[in-house]
C-alpha cells in the first residue's frame, strides 16, 4: 500500500488434517505503527502468529517484507529479515545462564543490558541461571533480547499476561517509544485497555479469516466484539432441552478468595447442588490453575475451598475424589491409558484405594462399566485399546469413568474441545442430566456459545480474578465475550 | 471412526502376536531346540543316538530346573517394568538371601534362617520402593545403588561369620536338586508362584494399577491413585521374590559365594524383554518371560556345546538377544 509498509501478509491459509485453522488471514504493518491482532479463542491467532514468524509454513498466501516476497521458512530466517517475536511462553533455556542464552541468538550484550534497565529490571546478573528467575523477569528478558537485535517488526504475543502493573506500564511506554522511532509492532492481546492505549489499528480474526481492520478510537470495543463474534446462527444447537432440577440452598463447594501464584489472584464463588456453573474466560486467565487446584493437584497459595461445609486441604487428587470432587481435564491424553481397554479405563478409580488392591470384583465392575457405556453411548467397537477410539468417544470414556463411580461435584475443563458436533450434543444433555440428579458441575468451555446451552450461571474470570457472575441462561454471546474481555464495568459508559 | 476395520492384515497379525506374545516365542523355543538337536544328535531325542526314549525327560527336566530361578528373577523385572521401572538389585538380593540363609542355618536352624533371608529381600525392596515412589529417584539408579550397598553389607557380614561355616537347609536341597517323575522338585515352588504372579497381574486391583502407572502415571493420579503406595508395595514384592529365587538357587548349587546369583541378573532382564515386556511400561506378560527364560537356557546350552571360548560365547549371547528382541519388536510393532 504505502511506501513505509514493512510487512504485508495476505491470503494466508493453513490446515491441520481436516481442521482449517486459517482460511484467509491478512495483516500489514508499516513503520512506526502498532497493530493489534485480535480474535476469540480458536479464531486462529496463534497459527497466524506462527506463520508470520516462520515457525509454520502456510498452505497458501504470501508474506511480503518491504514489498518483496519473503521466504520465511524458519524462525531464524524471520529474524534475519528483521521480524522478531516475543512469544507467550518464555523462549529462554532454563538450564543456561543469561549470557549463554544471549550467545545462542547472537544478541549484543551492551544494548541488551541497557534495555533490561530501561524496562525496569534491577540487579540482574548475566550469570544468573534462567531457571531461577521469576516468570515476569523472563518475559522482560525476552523482550529486551528482541529489542537489542533492533528489529524492523516486533511481534508481542500476550506480552503483558504475567506482568505486574508497574512493569506493564514500562513495557507499553518502551514499545510506544520504539514505534515512534520507526519500528513496526504487532500486538497480540486480549486486553482492550492496553490496546486502546497503545495501538493505532486492530486487525480482527474470526474462524481463520481477517474480518475487519479497525482504527482505534473511543467506542471501538463494541465494533471489535461484534466482528469477533460475527453472525453465528447455530440455531439447531439451541434446541438442547434444558431441564432444570431444583437448585439446592446450601452450597456444595465454596471457593473463597483463592489465589494461586502467579496467575490466579482472587477467585470466589459458590457451587450449588443441581447447578451447572459455567466458567467464562479467555485463554490463560488462570482457569487452568483454578481447576487443577480444585481437583487436588496443587494447593491454593491463599484463600480456602469448602466442600459440604468443611474446609479442605487437598494434597492429592485422591483427597478431592474422597470429598466427591471429580475432574475431567482438558487434555484427554492426560486422562487416558491409551493402550488399555475401555473397561480398564473406566474402572481405574475402582482400584485406586489400597483397600481395593485385592481380587477385582469383576461382576460389579462390569455392571458399572456397562451402565456408563450405555448412558454415554460410547462406541465400543474398538474397545480393546482406547487409543483406537475417535476423539469424541475418548472424551466420553474420561467422563464415563466418573459416572461409573457416582458424581457429587464434577469439574469439566473444556470437555468439547476438538470433538465432533454429534458428540457435543450428547455431552450438553448429559451435563444437564447430572445436575438434575443433584450433582454440581463446574463447566469451563472455550466456546462461548456453549455457556447458555449448558449452564445456569457463569463466573467470568479475567486476569486471575472473578470480575462478574452472570445469569447464563439469558446471556448472549456478545455479553459473554464483552465480559470475558473484562469490559463489563465500562458497559454503562459505552 | 472404527479404525480396526481398515487395518491391513499385516497390522492385525502384528496385533495378534502382541496380544499373544507367547505363541511366536514358543515357536522360536522349539526351533532352538531343533537346532540344538542338529548340533548334537541325541541330546533331546535319545533314540537317535541308539538309546531308549523318544524324548529325554532328563534333559527337559534339567532345562526346566535351571530356568526356574531365572524365571523367578524375570518376574521381578516383568512386574517392575510394567510401571516403566526395573529391579537391578534382584540378583544381589538373591545372593544375599542365599548367603544369609546358609550361614545362619548352621547357627539358628533352617526356619529362622529362611525367614531372616526373606526379610532381607523385603528390606531392600522397601528401600527401593521409597526411593522410587517417594523420593522419585529413577528405578535404574535406585536399584543399582541399593544393590551396591547390599553387596557391601554382605562383605562386612562375611567377615563376622567367617568361622560359622554354612549349611543348606534340607528342604532347599530337596527343592533344588530332587526330582519327582524326572521333573525337578523346584516346580512345586514355581507352579504356585507362577499362578500367583498371573493372578496378581490379571485379577487384582494391584495388577491393574501396575499397568495403569506404566501407561500413564498422570491418568492414574487423576483417578485417585497414590503412586508411591503402589511403588513401595511393588518393589517390596520384587525384593521378596528375588530372595525366594536366591533360596531356591542355593538349594540347587549347594554352595554359597558372594556372587552366587548375580550373573543371573542381566539374563533375567533379557528374559523379560524377550518375553514381550516393554521397558517403557504398560505392557508385559509373565508367561512370555518364562518362555524367555527357557530360550536363554537353551541358548546357553547351545553355546556351551559348540565349545566356544568364553568371550565369544558372551558376545554371541548378547548378539542373539538383541536380534531376537529386534525381530520381535518388528513383528508386533511394540517397543
Amino acid at each position: 500500500m504505502n511506501a513505509n509498509q514493512i510487512l504485508d501478509a495476505s491470503g494466508i491459509a493453513k490446515s491441520f488434517g481436516a481442521v482449517k485453522a486459517l482460511v484467509d488471514a491478512s495483516l500489514s504493518v508499516s513503520e512506526g505503527e502498532i497493530v493489534a491482532l485480535m480474535g476469540a479463542n480458536g479464531a486462529g491467532k496463534s497459527t497466524f502468529v506462527k506463520i508470520i514468524t516462520g515457525a509454520l509454513t502456510p498452505d497458501n498466501g504470501k508474506v511480503l517484507i518491504r514489498g518483496k516476497q519473503a521466504r520465511v521458512g524458519s524462525p531464524a530466517e524471520a529474524r534475519r529479515s528483521g521480524l522478531v517475536p516475543v512469544y507467550q511462553e518464555p523462549s529462554l533455556i532454563p538450564d543456561l545462564d543469561v549470557a549463554d542464552n544471549l550467545r545462542l541468538t547472537d544478541t549484543p550484550i551492551a544494548p541488551f543490558e541497557r534495555w533490561v534497565k530501561e524496562l525496569g529490571i534491577e540487579g540482574l546478573s548475566l550469570s544468573d541461571m534462567v531457571g531461577d528467575l521469576p516468570l515476569a523477569t523472563l518475559r522482560i528478558l525476552d523482550l529486551a533480547r528482541a529489542l537489542a537485535s533492533e528489529p524492523d517488526v516486533l511481534l508481542l504475543d500476550e506480552m503483558t499476561a504475567a506482568l505486574p502493573s508497574d512493569l506493564v506500564e514500562r513495557v507499553l511506554k518502551v514499545t510506544r517509544q520504539q514505534a515512534d522511532k520507526g519500528m513496526g509492532v504487532i500486538y497480540v492481546s486480549h486486553r482492550f485497555n492496553e490496546i486502546s492505549e497503545l495501538c493505532d489499528r486492530a486487525t480482527v480474526l474470526r474462524d481463520g479469516q481477517t474480518v475487519g481492520d479497525l482504527v482505534i478510537e473511543p467506542g471501538v470495543e463494541d465494533r471489535a466484539v461484534e466482528l469477533m463474534l460475527g453472525q453465528r446462527l447455530d440455531l439447531a444447537a439451541r434446541e438442547v432441552n434444558k431441564t432444570r432440577g431444583t437448585i439446592g440452598d446450601t452450597p456444595r463447594v465454596r471457593v473463597k478468595g483463592v489465589a494461586i501464584a502467579p496467575k490466579v489472584t482472587d477467585i470466589s464463588f459458590d457451587m450449588f447442588p443441581g447447578e451447572v456453573l459455567g466458567v467464562v474466560a479467555l485463554e490463560g486467565q488462570g482457569q487452568d490453575e483454578l481447576f487443577e487446584c480444585l481437583a487436588g493437584f496443587m494447593p491454593p497459595t491463599a484463600g480456602s475451598i469448602e466442600v459440604n461445609g468443611t474446609t479442605t486441604a487437598f494434597r492429592h487428587p485422591a483427597d478431592a475424589i474422597a470429598a466427591g470432587v471429580k475432574f475431567v481435564p482438558g487434555d484427554r491424553a492426560d486422562a487416558l491409558l491409551a493402550q488399555r481397554s475401555v473397561r480398564e479405563n473406566i474402572a481405574l478409580p475402582f482400584s485406586a484405594r489400597m483397600s481395593s488392591w485385592g481380587w477385582l470384583k469383576m461382576r460389579h465392575e462390569r455392571e458399572r462399566v456397562e451402565h456408563a457405556i450405555d448412558r454415554l453411548q460410547i462406541d465400543t467397537r474398538a474397545q480393546g485399546e482406547v487409543q483406537r477410539l475417535s476423539g469424541g468417544n475418548q472424551q466420553k470414556v474420561t467422563i464415563g469413568r466418573w459416572l461409573a463411580t457416582g458424581v457429587e461435584t464434577l469439574l469439566l475443563f473444556d470437555p468439547t474441545r476438538g470433538i465432533d458436533v454429534r458428540t457435543k450434543r450428547q455431552i450438553y444433555p448429559l451435563v444437564r442430566e447430572l445436575a438434575e440428579q443433584g450433582s454440581s458441575v463446574l463447566f469451563y468451555t472455550s466456546e462461548l456459545e456453549e455457556i447458555p446451552l449448558a449452564c445456569d450461571r457463569a463466573v467470568v474470570i479475567f486476569n486471575g480474578r472473578v470480575v462478574d457472575i452472570i445469569d447464563a441462561e439469558n446471556a448472549d454471546e456478545q455479553t459473554l465475550l464483552r465480559a470475558a474481555y473484562g469490559l463489563t464495568a465500562q458497559e454503562g459508559a459505552a | 471412526m472404527n479404525m480396526a476395520t481398515t487395518d491391513s492384515s499385516m497390522v492385525r497379525f502384528g496385533r495378534f502376536l502382541r496380544d499373544n506374545p507367547v505363541i511366536p516365542l514358543l515357536a522360536f523355543l522349539v526351533l532352538m531346540i531343533a537346532v540344538l538337536e542338529v548340533i548334537r544328535p541325541g541330546i533331546v531325542t535319545p533314540f537317535r543316538a541308539g538309546r531308549d526314549g523318544l524324548i529325554s525327560t532328563f534333559w527337559v527336566g534339567n532345562l526346566i530346573k535351571f530356568a526356574i530361578p531365572l524365571a523367578m528373577l524375570a518376574a521381578c523385572q516383568v512386574l517392575t517394568m510394567l510401571t516403566a521401572g526395573i529391579d537391578l538389585s534382584a540378583g544381589i538380593v538373591a545372593t544375599v538371601a542365599a548367603f544369609v540363609c546358609a550361614t545362619l542355618s548352621s547357627i539358628w536352624g533352617p526356619v529362622p534362617a529362611v525367614l531372616i533371608a526373606m526379610s532381607m529381600g523385603l528390606v531392600v525392596g522397601v528401600v527401593n520402593g521409597i526411593g522410587v515412589g517417594v523420593v522419585r529417584v529413577h528405578p535404574l539408579i535406585m536399584t543399582l545403588g541399593t544393590g551396591l550397598i547390599a553387596t557391601g553389607c554382605m562383605q562386612v557380614y562375611q567377615r563376622l561369620v567367617i568361622n560359622a561355616g554354612s549349611e543348606i537347609p534340607a528342604v532347599l536341597s530337596w527343592l533344588g536338586t530332587g526330582r519327582t517323575l524326572s521333573m525337578p522338585n523346584g516346580l512345586f515352588l514355581f507352579v504356585p508362584f507362577a499362578l500367583f504372579v498371573f493372578w496378581l497381574m490379571r485379577f487384582t486391583g494391584f495388577g491393574r494399577l501396575l499397568f495403569a502407572l506404566g501407561s500413564n502415571e498422570n491418568a492414574a493420579k487423576l483417578s485417585g491413585v497414590r503412586a508411591w503406595q503402589v511403588y513401595v508395595a511393588l518393589y517390596a514384592l520384587s525384593g521378596l521374590i528375588a530372595a525366594l529365587a536366591g533360596l531356591l538357587y542355593l538349594g540347587m548349587i549347594r554352595q554359597t559365594s558372594l556372587s552366587l546369583a548375580s550373573p543371573l541378573l542381566l539374563p533375567s532382564v533379557a528374559a523379560a524383554v524377550i518375553g514381550g515386556t516393554s521397558i517403557f511400561g504398560g505392557r508385559g506378560s509373565f508367561a512370555g518371560a518364562i518362555v524367555g527364560a527357557l530360550i536363554i537356557r537353551v541358548l546357553d546350552t547351545m553355546l556351551t556345546l559348540m565349545q566356544m571360548p568364553e568371550g565369544a560365547r558372551t558376545m554371541l549371547f548378547g548378539l542373539i538377544i538383541l536380534t531376537v528382541t529386534a525381530i520381535y519388536v518388528r513383528i508386533t510393532g511394540s517397543r
